[in-house]
């Protein structure tokens, strides 16, 4: 029960204030709950073929590959592959931060975890169609192009900035998960 | 133009999905499972936050839209939507539709640009999480760089489709 409240305490308190809305001012709940509506039927118009697609990738590229073909550290072939598994992958960063652990477990170059982290939070070629969808094309190709620059500038800074002793305690602190 | 573009998608889907099927008999169900999967965990939250995203729209007028996030609260109205990205850790998928939908009641683009990714970039919520696997000083310079990005992307994104 109680983790059931703790997942989805958001569910229940949007459904709480649906509720006082409507018994305050019917009028005004009528309006939210058509809104809500449309942007479901929207989103379920959108959304199919992208889960669609997204399964089919999940089942087809196989994480341990990715991982196994990262770890080695071939200068720009490591580079490209960081960045082109991280772009293919949409999940949230929650999801990714295992991932990089065990990269990191593995020996990676700190600069190609980064950049895989990176290019998967803010690229997701997946999500890019669903994007465009909503919110245009060029809205939607101008975020990528300038968030893959943004990606390669964070990654080198961030390793540039790292002591070596400092990253030996991040390898000593993968080490331990 | 974007229901074309989400025509096409549900060709290449159905495509890919053929592929798939000829390769190899039990992924592509294997793969529809895993889809399901995926949308049936989101759905509590999707149905969360379109409840708030309707009262929001059906309480806020375009006008209040306009003047708490449109296109001339500027930097502010930045400041604000960044909080409000890094801080939520809601999956982007849910995030576009809403994007949307505020751009049409008078949202400017860069206050959602920068929305969008501080929202995908940034987890403040997350950090405990990301400093067991990466260490404080990534986690930190990480987030830290994700959200000043975050605005200069917007800011160029804006200056780019003006």
């Amino acid at each position: 029960m109680k983790a059931i409240l703790q997942k989805y305490w958001f569910l229940f308190v949007m459904m709480l204030c649906n509720c006082i809305i409507w018994l305050h001012d019917p009028q005004v709940g009528k309006t939210a709950l058509s809104f809500s509506r449309n942007i479901f039927a929207n989103f379920i118009f959108i959304l199919t073929p992208v889960f669609i697609c997204v399964g089919l990738m999940d089942v087809w590229i196989e994480r341990e590959k990715i991982i196994h073909t990262m770890g080695s550290n071939f200068g720009i072939k490591g580079i490209v592959i960081a960045v082109l598994s991280g772009m293919i992958t949409a999940v949230p960063l929650y999801t990714l931060l295992p991932i990089a652990g065990v990269l990191l477990k593995k020996g990676s170059r700190i600069s190609n975890v980064l950049l895989f982290l990176c290019a998967s939070v803010s690229i997701r070629i997946p999500l890019l169609f669903f994007e465009i969808s909503s919110l245009g094309v060029s809205f939607t190709l101008i975020r990528f192009g300038l968030n893959l620059f943004a990606v390669f500038v964070i990654a080198f800074i961030i390793e540039k900035l790292l002591s070596d002793k400092g990253k030996m305690a991040i390898y000593k602190n993968a080490d331990k998960l | 133009m974007n229901i074309v573009f989400t025509d096409s998608f549900y060709g290449l889907a159905a495509v890919s999905r053929m592929a798939s099927f000829i390769k190899d008999r039990h992924k592509p169900l294997l793969s529809l499972k895993k889809a399901w999967k995926m949308f049936a965990g989101l759905l509590p939250q999707f149905v969360a936050i379109l409840l708030f995203a309707g009262v929001a729209l059906a309480v806020l007028s375009p006008e209040t839209t306009k003047r708490v996030i449109g296109k001339e609260t500027g930097f502010t109205g930045m400041l604000l939507t960044s909080f409000v990205g890094a801080i939520a850790i809601v999956p982007v998928m849910i995030a576009f539709p809403i994007v949307a939908e505020l751009m049409k009641n008078g949202a400017g683009i860069v206050q959602m640009a920068v929305f969008v990714s501080t929202l995908t970039t940034v987890g403040i919520i997350t950090i405990p999480m990301e400093i067991k696997y990466l260490g404080k000083k990534i986690t930190i310079l990480r987030n830290v760089f994700a959200f000043i990005f975050s605005f200069i992307i917007a800011y160029l994104a804006g200056v780019l489709l003006r």
